[in-house]
């Protein structure tokens, strides 16, 4: 009946689709839910953008979104950001749908698997590297050797830049992935106990509504979690991308 | 079985990075408190810090935790 907490996180194989050098591509249900979300949010955005000039309920909610991100971007990366404005806004509503989706009972948390968060991750890299150089040209490994230390200083900071940007992605993968699995493996680990519980039977069975209680307070932090994580995301998108206007420091 | 066992205390182990998290988190929320307790007027305009802030202190206690996962079911 009780399965294990690590059962939900199954990547189940539908169909195969084609093959790229050896690794078979296949449409999961992982991928399902990715498209759902997808849907979603453009859906989301389809409904909201009637584009009358005094904006209606559902007009208003689209537009406070847009604003939202757009200040986010716009005080911490400065207004000559805003060309990255549409990727912020991309990775904040994906991330924020996968994850809001992934709280549904019987549906997938996408963000779950590292695999998913990393190659976000290290595509919002890529994208600093590639603007930063491409902005720049190669005065932009200033940003590794700050201006205004004693020569002998750089020999340590150098090396602790380059470490601590190496960093960036795997924290920004390993962040959004641990909270998703930590927040599902405690909620299953409390209902599991619940049903353990319940299942005993008599008096020991009344004891199961703490358990319930407890997965309904996680619920709502959960909740909470899935806007915070894809909120903190978008925002260190933004301060990463700060490098690429900021060399000097 | 031995080393199913050092298994086990190895990810109860790593489990204790929540330890640094959970005190990190109090001192980012009990000092914006009292920041805001100070000033009211410019607490509204620290928020975003103050997620970001937490998000970043638990995120280091969560590392433990996917480490703990790795060792249990990798």
């Amino acid at each position: 009946m009780a399965s294990g907490p690590m059962e939900q996180f199954e990547i189940k194989e539908k169909a195969e689709l084609f093959e790229i050098g050896g690794q078979a591509i296949s449409w999961t249900n992982s991928a399902f839910w990715m498209v759902i979300s997808a849907i979603l949010i453009v859906g989301f955005f389809a409904l909201t953008t009637k584009r009358k000039l005094i904006p209606g309920k559902m007009q208003s909610l689209g537009e406070l979104s847009y604003e939202f991100i757009a200040n986010m971007v716009k005080d911490t990366t400065g207004a000559e950001a805003m060309k990255f404005m549409p990727l912020v806004f991309t990775l904040f509503f994906f991330i924020l749908a996968a994850n809001l989706i992934g709280m549904n009972p019987y549906a997938f948390t996408t963000t779950s698997h590292i695999a998913v968060t990393a190659a976000l991750a290290v595509f919002t890299i890529c994208v600093v590297i590639v603007a930063g150089i491409w902005k720049n040209g190669l005065k932009w490994f200033k940003i590794f050797a700050p201006s205004g230390l004693p020569f002998i200083m750089y020999f340590i900071i150098i090396p602790i830049e380059i470490i601590s940007f190496i960093s960036r992605p795997i924290t920004l993968a390993v962040r959004l992935f641990a909270n998703m699995v930590a927040g599902h493996v405690m909620l299953k680990l409390f209902a599991i106990f619940a049903a353990f519980l319940a299942a005993k039977g008599g008096i020991v069975a009344v004891g199961a509504i703490l358990p319930v209680l407890a997965t309904t307070a996680i619920v709502a932090l959960e909740f909470l979690i899935a806007g915070l994580q894809a909120f903190v995301f978008a925002i260190l998108t933004c301060v990463y991308l700060n490098d690429v206007y900021h060399v000097d420091h | 079985m031995e080393e199913q066992a050092a298994r086990y205390i190895g990810a109860g182990l790593a489990g204790t990075a929540l330890i640094g998290a959970g005190i990190g988190i109090g001192s980012i929320f009990s000092n914006y408190l009292a920041g805001a307790l100070r000033n009211p007027s410019a607490a509204a305009g620290q928020r975003t810090n103050l997620l970001l802030g937490f998000a970043l202190c638990e995120a280091t206690g969560l590392f433990g935790f996917v480490l703990a996962m790795i060792i249990l079911f990798a």
